[in-house]
């Protein structure tokens, strides 16, 4: 332990000196080998001993994450590294790589500057890859490149030396690529080159990288490595030119410390006055100015209790600092703050600003809040998550006594998780939880049932439809139960630019008007339209398009919760709408206040949008994947058949040695058990992985059928409803 | 038949003599009690007067259900509503309906109590304006149109008579003219500086308490038991008004102040 605390004693003094701190992520597509590089990272400083890495998967320290082989929650830890004579502090923040724990990913890309993005050698540029680089690059993360796995283009794929060089720089190429098209002012700067060391090539498994600045000291290059490989002696490799040193000393010279990083990321990440005190601090990185931190992660502690991870972008954190959270009134009082080392929490005294930190006593913090000794501040931007829910379990538990625990705890997880989606229904007793796909949910609820020993019966997973229209509706008119106030709606399809503007979050309705206007515009929005967005509501709008409507505005908040209750269940099923705009056309309101309340407004604008809904075309859209697969030639056969029988379609095909590699696109509903099939009809030979593909349309054909059976599911009449159930 | 009776201001005793001769002769009685509450009486003493069985009625079953429509078509219905049964209320859309359905409606009216703070202040109806409710937050939110309806009354040197919120149990002057308080606040237009108002509690009972005084004073004074309403009187005032609230409302002399 000696040792360990030298090390603590050393991360404490390097957290001022802020140009010598590198806060990083690791980045790549599932088994590229993200955590056992994390792990050989800590093992090289010292952290863990050399024996483990690699094999221990310090990172994954969830008994879960080890038992699966994956990383699922995003875990922080802090080591040096002694960079030309300096020692430098490295916070490391790992990110799981599976396509279900996405938004892990994108809260980590919050926290860090720069990124280590892994390719696997053999396997290239995979789509996860892009997703996870492209969430690092909204954000404004630079990244570098560590090509792993480079033994087994030798020893597997048996490529000659030149072969070698060409599928090395193939890959270079595909991120580069990949960079321009998404950053493209970015791209002179942040362009990765093998020969100014932003590109690394190594073996994580074997502990041994090179690069062409470290070849000048180790005097290992590409030949070298060839033939260490192939004379299976990669232990010689990893004691001349150690995986550790290379890739740190890449970071540290390409990946910017947080006084550069700030000057460039917080205009990205936040939307407040660059001259105010907070912007300029932020800035700046200034340890002096006002708290500032963004928590990116909430944990929970069994002794602690709730900890909330962030990044200090301004201010001191101590304890006893009182900091608000973003939109509330009340203060919260800093019990703890500490650092991590691996699994382990550190208490410190103090963390300067540029570090990330872990703090208890935040009470009201929630993943992607804005924690600040400010009273009043613009909260940061939030955190954009790529993907939405698509999948469904009903969760009970097993017990009538835990009902109260339960309730708490699916509490706890949303506020942990905001990708998860809970429904908590106090009056059945099933509650609803929706996540991004089945893994997600089944590690959620294993958790659930381990860390809190809860024993739950959970339903089947369920896929999560959105309800839209294809057409145009009638101009419906809502009444209030009162009768004395009317409201004349239509919906219609929303262009799907525009749907695409707010899902991605690069439209909302806390921007400015006229900038927020022009992009609806360019969507495809008419100019009245653009002018009337009221409301954004989980890919749907809400337009007004009356003019000089007495007593409208003190009533359209009203007007608006009808919307959203609407929109939140859909007429046909109950299930979200998505897509849908829906217009305002005209008002008639009663002249008192009470008179349009809440109860008489909301129910009346509800019904008349779901009547709306009901005579445009209504159907349902359903979660689509795409599925890649690398499998034997020979085992071709019973991959397509497999993806056939689940309304698959086969995208692309591509042949490479006796190895096929398919592209195809699946619903996920017919996707559950997948993981199984596959692998009984393919002896266990195949690779594959899956990323979200959007929604479709369900087959005309079926829509009735599924319709009938979410109805079932819910317990509702087993009939289509008509507009005339809604406004009589 | 649907015969929608008034009940007046503040116990079971309020109801007119043919509104009474209409419940004793009536074959269902329905009542509400979500617009305005009889707080002198309850349903058991109404009932007990009445002699006969009375169903109370929330806002949504009287909204949303036919029932009583229904029934009317071959019975005698009676409806009872506290005050005055078309008076700020909606049951407008309950006599339209029933004649549209073809069912006879029949009208028999009650003490309002917009007629009786005329009584009660001295203030005289025909300068009244608008009225308005002072209703609770909507969804955390508080509509401000009562206070631009208190500004346009002023403007035109016209009476504001507001009626008080009983969504969340009936509202106090006190918490009424906090909301007030509040909606300068963000409406920002000074209307209520230096203003005074009447307050008037159980108008209809044995001793109903009216005071005028500075609004922002009302906040302070303990006005009992409910119904409680309000009134903003007219910039200028006549001089009987002035003499009527220095005798029946206890204003202070300042109000001298408001003579045209």
């Amino acid at each position: 332990m000696g040792r360990r605390k030298k090390m603590v004693e050393r991360v404490k003094a390097l957290m001022y000196k802020q140009e010598n701190i590198r806060n990083i992520g690791i980045v790549a597509h599932i088994d590229h080998g993200k955590t056992t590089l994390s792990d050989n990272l800590l093992a090289g400083c010292g952290m863990i001993s050399d024996e483990l890495a690699g094999r221990q998967l310090f990172l994954d320290f969830d008994e879960m994450e080890q038992a699966r082989g994956i990383t699922i929650n995003a875990a922080n830890v802090s080591m040096v590294h002694e960079y030309e004579g300096e020692d430098y502090l490295i916070n490391l923040i790992d990110t799981p790589g599976h396509v279900d724990f996405g938004g892990d990913v994108t809260r980590a890309m919050r926290a860090v500057d720069g990124a280590v993005v892994v390719v696997d050698a053999v396997e290239g540029v995979m789509p996860q890859t892009e997703t996870v680089l492209r969430q690092a690059l909204r954000e404004n993360v630079k990244p570098v490149l560590f090509v792993n796995k480079v033994d087994r283009l030798i020893n597997e794929l048996e490529v000659d030396k030149q072969e070698m060089q060409l599928r090395l720089a193939k890959v270079i190429n595909q991120v580069n690529k990949f960079i321009k098209s998404m950053r493209p002012e970015k791209y002179q700067e942040w362009k990765l080159d093998a020969s100014n060391g932003s590109v690394a090539f190594g073996s994580a498994l074997y502990k041994w990288a090179i690069s062409v600045p470290a070849m000048k000291n180790t005097g290992v290059g590409f030949n070298e490595v060839f033939d260490y490989c192939k004379a299976g002696n990669m232990e010689e490799l990893a004691k001349k030119s150690p995986l550790y040193v290379v890739v740190l000393d890449m970071v540290v010279r390409h990946l910017p410390s947080p006084l550069e990083a700030q000057k460039d990321r917080i205009g990205v990440i936040w939307k407040g006055d660059m001259d105010s005190d907070e912007g300029r601090s932020m800035i700046s990185c200034d340890p002096e100015g006002p708290i500032v931190l963004m928590v990116t992660d909430i944990s929970i502690d069994p002794h602690a209790g709730e900890v909330a991870t962030g990044r200090l972008y301004s201010g001191t954190l101590k304890r006893g600092a009182e900091l608000y959270i973003s939109g509330m009134y009340r203060k919260n009082r800093v019990q703890q703050v500490g650092i991590f080392m691996g699994p382990d929490r550190v208490e410190v005294e103090e963390i300067p600003a540029g570090n990330i930190a872990a703090v208890v006593g935040l009470k009201d913090a929630f993943v992607g809040c804005t924690a600040t000794s400010l009273e009043k501040m613009v909260p940061f931007e939030e955190i954009r998550h790529v993907s939405e829910p698509v999948v469904t379990v009903a969760v009970e538990a097993e017990d009538m006594k835990d009902l109260p625990k339960l309730i708490e705890v699916l509490r706890q997880i949303s506020k942990e998780d905001p990708t998860l989606n809970v429904q908590i229904n106090e009056e059945t007793g099933e509650h609803l939880i929706s996540g991004m796909g089945e893994l997600h949910l089944e590690v959620v609820i294993a958790k659930i049932e381990r860390d809190k020993g809860l024993k739950l019966k959970t339903s089947p997973p369920i896929v999560v439809y959105r309800e839209t229209v294809q057409g145009t509706s009638d101009v419906i008119e809502g009444k209030s139960p009162n009768k004395h106030n009317r409201f004349y709606i239509q919906v219609e399809p929303l262009p799907q630019e525009v749907v695409e503007l707010v899902k991605s979050g690069e439209v909302s309705m806390r921007m400015d008007k006229v900038e927020r206007r022009k992009k609806f515009e360019s969507a495809g929005l008419n100019k009245e339209e653009a002018k009337g967005v009221t409301e954004i509501f989980d890919g749907n709008l809400f337009l007004d398009m009356t003019k000089g409507i007495q007593y409208l505005s003190e009533t359209m908040e009203l007007i608006l919760e009808g919307f959203k209750e609407a929109m939140r269940n859909g007429p046909l099923s109950r299930e979200p709408c998505s897509g849908i705009k829906v217009k305002l056309v005209d008002v008639k309101l009663h002249e008192d206040a009470v008179h349009r309340g809440p109860a008489q407004v909301i129910p009346a604008v509800r019904q008349a949008i779901h009547a709306s809904i009901l005579t445009a075309k209504p159907t349902l859209l359903e979660p689509m994947q795409y599925i890649f697969i690398t499998v034997p030639q020979e085992l071709m056969g019973n991959v397509t058949k497999e993806i056939q029988s689940r309304r698959g379609q086969i995208l692309e095909m591509n042949v490479e040695g006796d190895m096929v590699t398919l592209k195809a696109k699946a619903p996920v509903a017919e996707m559950f058990g997948f993981a199984g099939d596959i692998r009984s009809a393919t002896e266990g030979r195949a690779l594959w992985a899956t990323e979200h593909a959007g929604f479709e349309p369900v087959p005309h054909a079926m829509l009735n059928d599924i319709v009938m059976s979410v109805r079932k599911r819910k317990g509702l009449k087993l009939e289509i409803p008509k507009p005339s159930d809604y406004v009589g | 038949m649907l015969v929608f009776v008034g009940l007046g201001l503040y116990d079971e005793r309020d109801v007119s003599v043919k509104g009474l001769e209409e419940i004793r002769r009536a074959d269902y009685i329905f009542a509400e009690f979500y617009t305005s509450v009889l707080t002198g009486t309850s349903p058991e003493r109404i009932q007990k007067f009445y002699g006969k069985d009375v169903e109370f009625l929330s806002r949504d079953k009287i909204e949303s259900d036919t029932r009583i429509i229904d029934l009317a078509g071959n019975h005698r219905v009676v409806f009872l509503v506290p005050g005055d049964p078309m008076v700020a209320t909606t049951h407008v859309s309950l006599a339209l309906e029933a004649v549209r359905r073809g069912v006879e409606i029949k009208l028999i009216h009650g003490a309002s109590i917009m007629s009786a703070v005329c009584g009660l202040t001295g203030l005289h109806s025909y300068k009244f304006g608008k009225s308005a409710t002072v209703p609770y937050p909507q969804l955390g939110r508080i509509p401000t149109s009562p206070y631009r309806i208190i500004d346009e009354n002023r403007k035109s040197n016209s009476h504001t008579l507001l009626y008080l919120d009983t969504a969340e149990g009936p509202m106090s002057i006190n918490k009424a003219v906090e909301i007030l308080l509040e909606m300068e606040k963000i409406e920002g237009g000074g209307v209520l500086e230096g203003v005074f108002a009447v307050g008037i509690a159980r108008a209809g009972s044995e001793k109903p308490l009216v005071r005028c005084d500075y609004l922002e004073r009302l906040q302070d004074h303990d006005f009992g038991d409910p119904m409680h309403v309000m009134v903003i009187p007219s910039e200028k005032l006549h001089f009987s008004e002035v003499e009527a609230l220095r005798i029946l409302a206890g204003a202070p002399p300042e109000i001298e102040g408001c003579l045209e």
